[in-house]
């Protein structure tokens, strides 16, 4: 039962992981969706998931909206926080002019310098209610309206204020842009590399795709690294359960081979038996993957989004299965190699 | 002896090695049995009676000299070799029964036909020995819920339900009380005279050696 559970929790390792990784990249490409936009324009050298400053002039947008079927061009900051969160500055009008702007569940928008939208995961997760104070990049917000989840990002002040704090003013990190046509999206962003050479420019369909566990090397390498760990872990919890059970049947396994069992018997059993084991703990593993599921979503609901990614389920078994045969062979070379007569005496 | 020998041991020794001391189990024996012959092998703990049953059923090898089962030489065999002898044409019985605790009495005696790669099912003919060993009404029970004297039953069952030309008994009394094993060793002798089953039995009890046709002595090794 403890290596079914240790198996279990191998693979509820790496399906969360997966989930999670899946989760976060999804919920940025639907929060970049959210904001109507039909192209990305961003600095040269930025990447997909992220932006660490703002290089562009904010002279820039009105350039651009200067370009053919281009109707509108909105600029917005981003402040990266801990781990995947980011504080974005933005012109609130300018935002609703692109697409309606944020839908208030409680409060509304800034009013002063200091205000903040927050939406309702972040909220939810740092128990937080319009009036309510929060301390982020050294200076104290006042929460002046709580969004609904889906557009832009989690956390947005006015664009100056932030520019400001940062050491950023009249700098934007990033710029959505409106089209006449949506249908000719990569015509103009073909145009706009032509003219702006260097700068990392993506139809919003292209950008969202490059939002992928494969596109980002580092959570591809972190992925791998937790699988490897999930091999040993099974490895050695099986080696151990193995060892344990050969010890324990060391009569029976005496009895069989007195009988006429074969090793290949012998083999066939234990490792009939390890598969059993690998595939009670990965259904069990998927089951506890629903578990960690809730638990984010009720503890951490802004922080950290997993999704249910079933194609991963048949990969998550085949490394506990892999892992745990592994395990077994040692064991099962043991149990082989038993001298019957001394098997039959064991007590 | 009417028929020709089913077992041909000639000078067979055994040797262990016990730290740095050698322990001579076996110090040159001869013996014959033959075809449909019950023998009991008697002597005191020590004698090297139980060493000769392993080196029989091919569950350690000889150190010297040639043991002959069914005409099959056993010195030189493979692990593999010994495994199959052990499969088809010896039958082994225990002193603990040796039944797998997990197993019904009735998969305890399927697995055996199984392992040997034969119909699991049982044919009219081992059904009645299963009625002649009295425990046609227990195959469904664990070896827990079997008496001492039940359970050996189910273990002289198996030891042939593949017909193997020898029944190899180890001390098959050892743990019964004096009722269940009179009553097992007149199955053993009922079986070698309806079935014309071979038996060869070890033992230390003159009383179960009686049964036998023919009783060999054994002591420090050697047949006396």
């Amino acid at each position: 039962m403890l290596s079914v559970l240790a198996i279990a929790v191998e693979v509820t390792m790496i399906l969360t992981l997966v989930g999670v990784s899946y989760g976060t990249l999804d919920g940025t490409a639907n929060r970049a969706r959210g904001v109507g936009a039909d192209i990305l324009f961003r600095p040269p050298g930025s990447s997909a998931i992220g932006l660490s400053s703002a290089p562009m002039s904010d002279k820039l947008p009105k350039l651009l909206m200067q370009e053919p079927h281009v109707t509108f061009a909105m600029g917005t900051m981003v402040q990266p926080l801990s781990g995947f969160d980011t504080i974005n500055g933005v012109d609130l009008e300018e935002f609703r002019k692109l697409n309606g702007g944020f839908h208030y569940l409680q409060g509304g928008p800034p009013v002063n310098d200091d205000d903040m939208v927050v939406d309702e995961f972040y909220a939810r997760q740092k128990h937080l209610h319009v009036g309510d104070t929060v301390e982020l990049i050294n200076h104290t917000w006042k929460i002046s309206g709580i969004s609904e989840s889906g557009k832009l990002a989690r956390l947005c002040v006015k664009l100056p204020v932030l520019q400001a704090l940062t050491g950023n003013p009249g700098h934007l990190s990033q710029i959505f842009i409106k089209l006449d046509d949506p249908g000719r999206a990569q015509e103009v962003v073909d145009a706009l590399r032509l003219k702006y050479p260097g700068y990392q420019i993506y139809t919003m369909e292209e950008f969202t795709s490059l939002l992928s566990i494969n596109s980002v090397g580092l959570l591809r390498n972190f992925i791998g690294v937790v699988i490897g760990i999930a091999v040993v872990v099974g490895f050695i919890v099986v080696f151990m359960a193995m060892y344990t059970a050969v010890l324990e049947r060391t009569r029976e396994i005496g009895i069989l081979k007195a009988v006429g069992g074969s090793s290949a018997l012998i083999l066939n059993i234990l490792f009939r038996e390890t598969l059993v084991l690998a595939l009670l703990g990965s259904v069990l593993g998927i089951v506890l993957t629903y578990g960690t599921q809730w638990l984010m979503r009720h503890v951490v609901p802004a922080s950290l989004v997993q999704e249910t990614v079933y194609g991963w389920w048949p990969i998550a078994t085949g490394v506990a299965i892999v892992g745990a045969l592994l395990g077994a062979i040692v064991p099962g070379i043991k149990a082989v190699n038993q001298d019957v007569t001394e098997a039959l005496s064991y007590e | 002896m009417s028929e020709p020998a089913i077992i041909q041991i000639i000078g067979l020794t055994k040797t262990y090695q016990v730290g740095d001391v050698p322990v001579h189990a076996l110090r040159g024996v001869n013996l014959e049995v033959g075809k449909g012959e019950f023998v009991a092998i008697i002597g005191a703990s020590g004698s090297g009676k139980s060493t000769l049953f392993h080196v029989l059923g091919g569950l350690t090898p000889a150190t010297s000299g040639t043991v002959r089962i069914n005409g099959r030489d056993l010195a030189g065999m493979t692990n593999e070799e010994r495994t199959n002898l052990r499969k088809t044409v010896v039958g082994f019985v225990f002193q603990k029964y040796n039944l797998l605790p997990t197993l019904s009495a009735e998969d305890n005696i399927r697995i055996v036909r199984y392992i040997a790669n034969r119909n699991t099912e049982f044919d009219p003919a081992f059904q009645e020995v299963v009625g002649l060993l009295g425990i046609a009404d227990r195959m469904k029970h664990k070896p827990r819920a079997l008496s001492g004297g039940q359970q050996q039953r189910v273990a002289i069952a198996r030891g042939i339900v593949n017909s193997p030309a020898i029944l190899l008994a180890d001390e098959p009394t050892g743990n019964l009380d004096s009722e269940n094993s009179a009553a097992v060793l007149k199955l053993m002798k009922d079986l070698n005279r309806r079935l014309g089953q071979t038996i060869l039995m070890i033992t230390h009890d003159s009383d179960a050696a009686s049964y036998a046709d023919r009783v060999v002595r054994m002591r420090d090794g050697c047949i006396v």
